[in-house]
């Protein structure tokens, strides 16, 4: 794809557009998402104020209740919450998703930089690499490390922001590849402009959209890693609330009660839902050229 | 064009060799001693040093990774650490279900999302098409394992309709299907919602082309046109894909094997996680990955030889 490129003011134009959000409130999906995406953030941020119960609390005159006025979304096997271990459970996901999207943008754009911008057998190298590591299923990858880490919430970030690491580098890569023989570039060059400045002020501006864009596309997908992992057994442990946790207690207890399996599917899926619309609207917004293309 | 399948060809055989080496050295990152960890603290020395060094542990790093894929290329993967079984048996025992389960999952997305793609494209922007497209994306958004546990739910636990676990009598290939239908729907939604996006996107683009347009102005029938040149060409996308497809879903497979307990490579690498079986890990995640990476490979090639033009913007990179 050619990339056209107005050199001074790619940066001024994309803060120009930090009123993105109301061309994204234009759209209704965009509306949808956001208003989710919004409720997610507010909920893990004040979550002892919303849950009525503390997550862990116990109650065994009350367990596997349906849904009721003293327990929203009902009880679990253990007589606890299900409204309130979801609640508690946004933080997990939350403290999964971000760390390990950090991880998996530094390491990838850095490699992408190194490749696009040095090119010759360092190119060759990091090409290489990453396809290795995109030759495993991401899944089946987490799985062969976490296999041998053992279970635990830095491990599953360890592993998440390392199966990241390629869609980043691979952006970072192909933009620098096409911005880098630009005129512009050359001139600055040829000015006696640092390797450093040539990429923080000219580069890296123009990686920023598709980038920030690939941060909200990764973000569900990052959540659901999690969440299926420790439903596995291998993410984060009982009885700590994650909601791949609820899902598989829940699973165990099936025949007992639909509520735990339920609830956890239900958040799993309002939220997946709410980043991949603000995700999906956010890139029609910052660059209507990319949409529809992903998939090839 | 043979040029760059000679390179694609390299490349994958470079990946391979690759994803061995790393999985040589998986054991090396076990915290600790591997074979203790293994074998738990009450082991006794001797039993330590015989399981060390029938796991070639006691040999310097080098001949343990390059013994693994020196074995591994003639088919021998090691023994079952707890069982002594050979693992390459147990892997052909399963692996038929696993790839049975994908491909029927593989035909399921293909049957419900193309149509549903082709449908939204020829008529955009009505009111079914904007539907479509947020049924579409909240198919792709479930989780196959939400998707398993919500269909084992409804179709099993509440209305017994399908059975919930297992993969039927032995030999009985109605009962063998009927146990098929809930694990091969959960692993499809997601692909569902993706191919429907893909064909409507790609079916809209080459009705724009200009030969399409030519084609038409000709006076030749729409349906011909439709069917023999703008279909055609707007599925050589989605055949890439769904090589990426079968290959993601041998690993989402694990997912739902587990929940409706049927044999298959994801139940035997997850059985092997919990017991520390690491052979059988470690063998187990080779032969997914090199499915993974042969589907892709196939895909590439499928592709190159419908699109001609492909190796040319490969190429350039």
């Amino acid at each position: 794809m050619e990339y056209v490129v107005k050199p001074t003011n790619r940066l001024t134009r994309f803060l120009d557009r930090i009123p993105v959000l109301g061309e994204i409130l234009h759209r209704p999906l965009g509306v949808l998402g956001f208003t989710i995406v919004l409720l997610f953030v507010v909920v893990t941020i004040f979550a002892p104020l919303i849950a009525p119960y503390k997550d862990t609390k116990q109650d065994f005159s009350a367990i596997f209740q349906p849904a009721s006025q003293n327990h929203l979304l009902g009880t679990d096997n253990l007589g606890r919450d299900l409204f309130s271990r979801i609640v508690y459970g946004s933080r997990i996901e939350m403290a999964a998703a971000l760390p390990s999207v950090t991880i998996g943008l530094s390491i990838g754009l850095l490699l992408g930089l190194l490749a696009g911008y040095l090119g010759g057998w360092i190119d060759n190298v990091i090409v290489v690499l990453l396809d290795s590591i995109q030759a495993f299923p991401s899944l089946v990858l987490a799985l062969a490390i976490l296999a041998v880490l053992g279970p635990s919430l830095t491990n599953v970030i360890i592993v998440i922001g390392f199966a990241l690491i390629p869609g980043y580098a691979r952006v970072t890569r192909s933009q620098v590849k096409s911005v880098k023989n630009n005129d512009y570039i050359q001139a600055e060059y040829n000015l006696g402009a640092s390797t450093g400045r040539i990429i923080v002020m000219h580069i890296l501006p123009n990686i920023i959209a598709p980038l920030v864009i690939l941060v909200s596309m990764d973000l569900p997908v990052v959540i659901t890693f999690e969440a299926g992992l420790s439903f596995l057994g291998l993410g984060v442990r009982p009885p700590s609330p994650s909601w791949g946790v609820i899902l598989s207690d829940g699973f165990k207890y099936i025949f007992n009660s639909p509520w735990p399996v339920m609830s956890a599917a239900f958040a799993l899926i309002l939220v997946t839902l709410g980043f991949t619309l603000f995700g999906e609207t956010l890139r029609d917004v910052l660059d209507p050229r990319l949409s529809g293309t992903e998939g090839s | 064009m043979y040029l760059y399948l000679l390179k694609r060809l390299g490349m994958t055989i470079m990946v391979i060799l690759i994803v061995m080496v790393f999985l040589g050295l998986l054991v090396q990152i076990v915290p600790g001693d591997p074979v203790v960890t293994l074998l738990g603290p009450r082991a006794t020395p001797d039993l330590i040093a015989s399981v060390r060094s029938q796991m070639d542990l006691d040999k310097p790093i080098y001949v343990q990774v390059a013994r693994f894929i020196w074995n591994a290329l003639h088919g021998n993967l090691g023994n079952d650490f707890w069982t002594g079984r050979s693992i390459s048996q147990s892997i052909a025992e399963v692996l038929g279900h696993t790839v049975i389960l994908s491909l029927t999952s593989l035909g399921l997305a293909v049957l419900l999302g193309v149509p549903l793609g082709v449908f939204s494209a020829t008529h955009p922007n009505s009111w079914l098409d904007r539907f479509l497209a947020v049924v579409s994306i909240s198919f792709i958004t479930i989780p196959s394992y939400v998707a398993a546990l919500l269909l084992l739910l409804l179709f099993s636990v509440h209305f017994h309709v399908f059975p919930a676990i297992g993969l039927g009598k032995v030999g009985d290939t109605g009962d063998y299907l009927r146990h098929l239908v809930l694990p091969s729907i959960a692993l499809a939604i997601t692909w569902v919602g993706y191919l429907a996006r893909l064909v409507r996107t790609s079916l809209l683009e080459v009705l724009n082309t200009n030969y399409i347009r030519a084609a038409k102005s000709f006076g030749l029938r729409e349906r011909i046109v439709f069917y023999k040149w703008a279909l055609k060409n707007a599925l050589i996308p989605t055949v890439t894909v769904l090589g990426v497809g079968l290959g993601s879903m041998m690993g989402g497979a694990m997912f739902v094997e587990v929940i409706f307990a049927r044999p298959g490579m994801g139940t035997l690498i997850y059985n092997a996680i919990n017991d520390r079986n690491y052979p059988t890990v470690r063998a187990g995640v080779l032969v997914v990955a090199l499915l993974f990476i042969l589907a892709n490979l196939l895909a590439d090639f499928i592709n190159s030889w419908l699109d001609p033009r492909i190796q040319l913007t490969k190429s350039q990179g």
